[in-house]
């Protein structure tokens, strides 16, 4: 893998350098949201560059999520500022944020179960093959139309991750591995701009992660999109991450290349304890 | 891994579920063109149309909008109502019988959708038993604003109100007179309406289901919060399905009422919601070919069972919970899979038999 060069941009972010004269497609300022009297996440910021492959790691209960839920309005931020692709997102639905181009993926696979592997992928098109209600129910030329092209859309999308002989499967019935994919296909299929993915590499195993390393690189340079990971798997996180945000008890720990966080004593202590060094470098 | 093609392909259940409701009915006209139907299951043929159509319409909220809807009789109600007071409108501007049931059941159609519409928009805020329980409140509310609405028709025009003493008229009819109801209507329901009707109501479930409205409902009800993901407003599509379903109730409100001289707004209460549900449960939640058949048997069984006169109702109940019983009994089931397929290997047999001659 090439190396991507890193630099410091003025809000105290590190993105890339191809991305340096490009609006970033996330910027998140003093971003943070109370449970109660307990602060989830707190002074959360964060630049991630148009093409970036992010990684946001930490320790269980940092918090992690907790981002992902802001971001997608799934939870309304007490604070902050949350700037996507330079608009402010504040007040914006969750579907309202996946037409303005973000898309996630779930900790907890969250797919529709009973549906088909074909049209969890077409609900992923909804708005994308558009046609009315009305024009569905009177089965006019646009509903042929759009239906056609929507099958071949998912047929495509799923060849990423070569399931188009899994179509006509009901999704339930997949094994983890392909569920997990699957997730990713159906988040694709609402061309976002930025895709958010919760621990995709969770249950897989050192095969298949191998497998997935490679595929979330193919989606960025295919589709040239932002790429935002949560992520356990060490291996996977220093392997594609460009640029990696850690953290604690909600708040930014660490900031920088893998290279610089693999080296950091302040989260080697946080995330591994003060014995962990050397773990944290076998895994790594 | 289950193969979806191989539980049931959802074109192969849309062609099944017409054959069936026309294959019923052409033997129905057979049997009546040979005068071999009682005048007790004649006098049910309307009736059962309109059920039907209430039972695929409830079907649709709740087999596959996912969501317990026990208000159902209310938009019947104002389907019922609203489609007699078109009837005789029409009937004063001296339209034919087949015009006035085609624009009485239209409006039957529309009233009973924009009041779904209205009760929606707050009803489908909540979830599961919390929904249930309001669409039963707006179930009641509905019947008691029935109860108390009084509508007359003069040369002047409509007049409606609560109270009697206020409707003003100077001359005219009074169509619907609060609690008494509608008397004196025109029987314009037929036959083969209601087949017309339960024949539109299917195209519209099956092509509604199939397409991108469709599967946004049924992503929903598999994962609410994937579905606001991937960019979907849900309560639009939440709201769509629901008023569709309160439009054909409202429909089967109007076939049923134009099929009696007399209507009270007491026949459409919290019992008859019941019982249309029953028919949901019983035919099988998102199955239509169910819904059709317990619509049938369970209308045709009360009157099968007027011979035992007082012990009726009793064994109405227990032929139900007999059904029941029977219908999610595995065993049972077994049973009748491998009576099926040996019908089937007997077909098949004779079949390669014929080749080989």
């Amino acid at each position: 893998m090439t190396k991507t060069n890193m630099v410091p941009v003025p809000s105290l972010g590190i993105i890339p350098e191809r991305d340096v004269n490009r609006m970033p497609i996330l910027d998140i300022h003093h971003l943070g949201i109370d449970f109660g009297g307990l602060h989830a996440v707190e002074d959360f910021n964060l630049v991630i560059g148009r093409t970036e492959i992010a990684g946001l790691i930490g320790p269980n209960g940092a918090g992690k999520t907790t981002v992902f839920n802001l971001l997608t309005n799934v939870y309304t931020p007490s604070r902050g500022v949350i700037l996507l692709d330079g608009v402010d997102i504040r007040g914006k639905k969750t579907w309202q944020l996946n037409e303005m181009g973000i898309a996630r993926t779930f900790q907890n696979i969250r797919l529709f179960n009973k549906l088909t592997v074909e049209d969890n992928v077409k609900v992923g098109l909804h708005n994308i093959c558009r046609y009315s209600t009305l024009e569905g129910v009177l089965r006019l030329p646009r509903y042929w139309k759009m239906e056609k092209e929507a099958h071949e859309k998912a047929m495509e999308l799923l060849s990423i991750f070569d399931m188009q002989h899994m179509a006509n499967y009901v999704a339930g019935s997949l094994p983890y591995g392909a569920q997990r994919r699957l997730e990713i296909v159906r988040a694709l299929a609402t061309n976002p701009k930025l895709l958010l993915l919760d621990e995709p590499a969770a249950g897989m195993n050192p095969s298949e992660t191998a497998e997935l390393m490679q595929n979330i690189r193919k989606i960025r340079d295919d589709f040239q999109i932002a790429i935002m990971l949560i992520e356990h798997d060490m291996n996977l996180v220093m392997g594609i991450c460009e640029g990696i945000a850690v953290l604690n008890y909600g708040k930014i720990i660490a900031k920088g290349t893998p290279d610089q966080i693999k080296a950091d004593p302040v989260v080697i202590e946080a995330y591994l304890g003060r014995q962990g060094e050397e773990s944290l470098h076998a895994e790594g | 891994m289950t193969k979806y093609k191989n539980l049931s392909s959802p074109t192969k259940n849309m062609v099944s579920t017409f054959a069936l409701v026309i294959g019923l009915f052409l033997i129905l006209q057979i049997l009546l063109l040979t005068g071999s139907v009682s005048s007790l299951v004649k006098g049910q043929l309307v009736p059962i149309c309109a059920y039907i159509v209430m039972a695929v319409s409830l079907n649709l909220t709740v087999g596959i909008l996912g969501e317990l809807s026990l208000g159902h009789a209310g938009f019947m109600s104002v389907g019922a109502f609203s489609g007699v007071v078109m009837s005789s409108v029409l009937k004063q501007a001296g339209a034919s019988d087949g015009l006035r049931l085609f624009v009485s059941i239209l409006t039957g159609c529309v009233f009973g959708a924009i009041v779904g519409f209205l009760i929606g928009i707050p009803v489908l805020r909540l979830k599961g038993d919390y929904l249930a329980i309001v669409t039963l409140a707006f179930g009641e509310i509905i019947k008691s604003i029935m109860n108390n609405l009084y509508i007359g028709l003069d040369a002047s025009g409509l007049h409606v109100n609560m109270l009697k003493d206020n409707l003003n008229m100077t001359d005219g009819r009074v169509i619907i007179s609060g609690p008494m109801g509608v008397s004196g209507n025109d029987k314009l329901s037929t036959f083969f309406a209601g087949f017309l009707l339960i024949l539109f109501c299917l195209f519209v479930i099956f092509n509604f289901v199939d397409s991108r409205a469709g599967r946004a409902v049924a992503a929903q009800r598999d994962n609410y919060i994937a579905t606001e993901s991937v960019g979907i407003n849900v309560t639009k599509y939440k709201l769509t399905a629901f008023t569709i379903s309160a439009g054909m109730a409202g429909m089967a409100g109007t076939l049923f009422a134009l099929n009696y001289s007399t209507v009270v707004a007491s026949k459409f209460d919290f019992n008859t919601s019941i019982l249309v549900l029953v028919f949901v449960v019983l035919g099988g939640l998102g199955n239509m070919k169910g819904s059709i058949l317990a619509a049938i048997v369970l209308t045709l069984l009360p009157e099968l069972l007027r011979a035992f006169s007082t012990y009726r109702m009793l064994l109405y109940a227990i032929v139900l919970i007999l059904i029941m019983l029977i219908t999610n009994n595995p065993e049972m089931k077994h049973v009748v899979d491998t009576v099926l397929s040996r019908i089937k290997g007997l077909f098949r047999r004779r079949k390669g038999g014929a080749v080989n001659d």
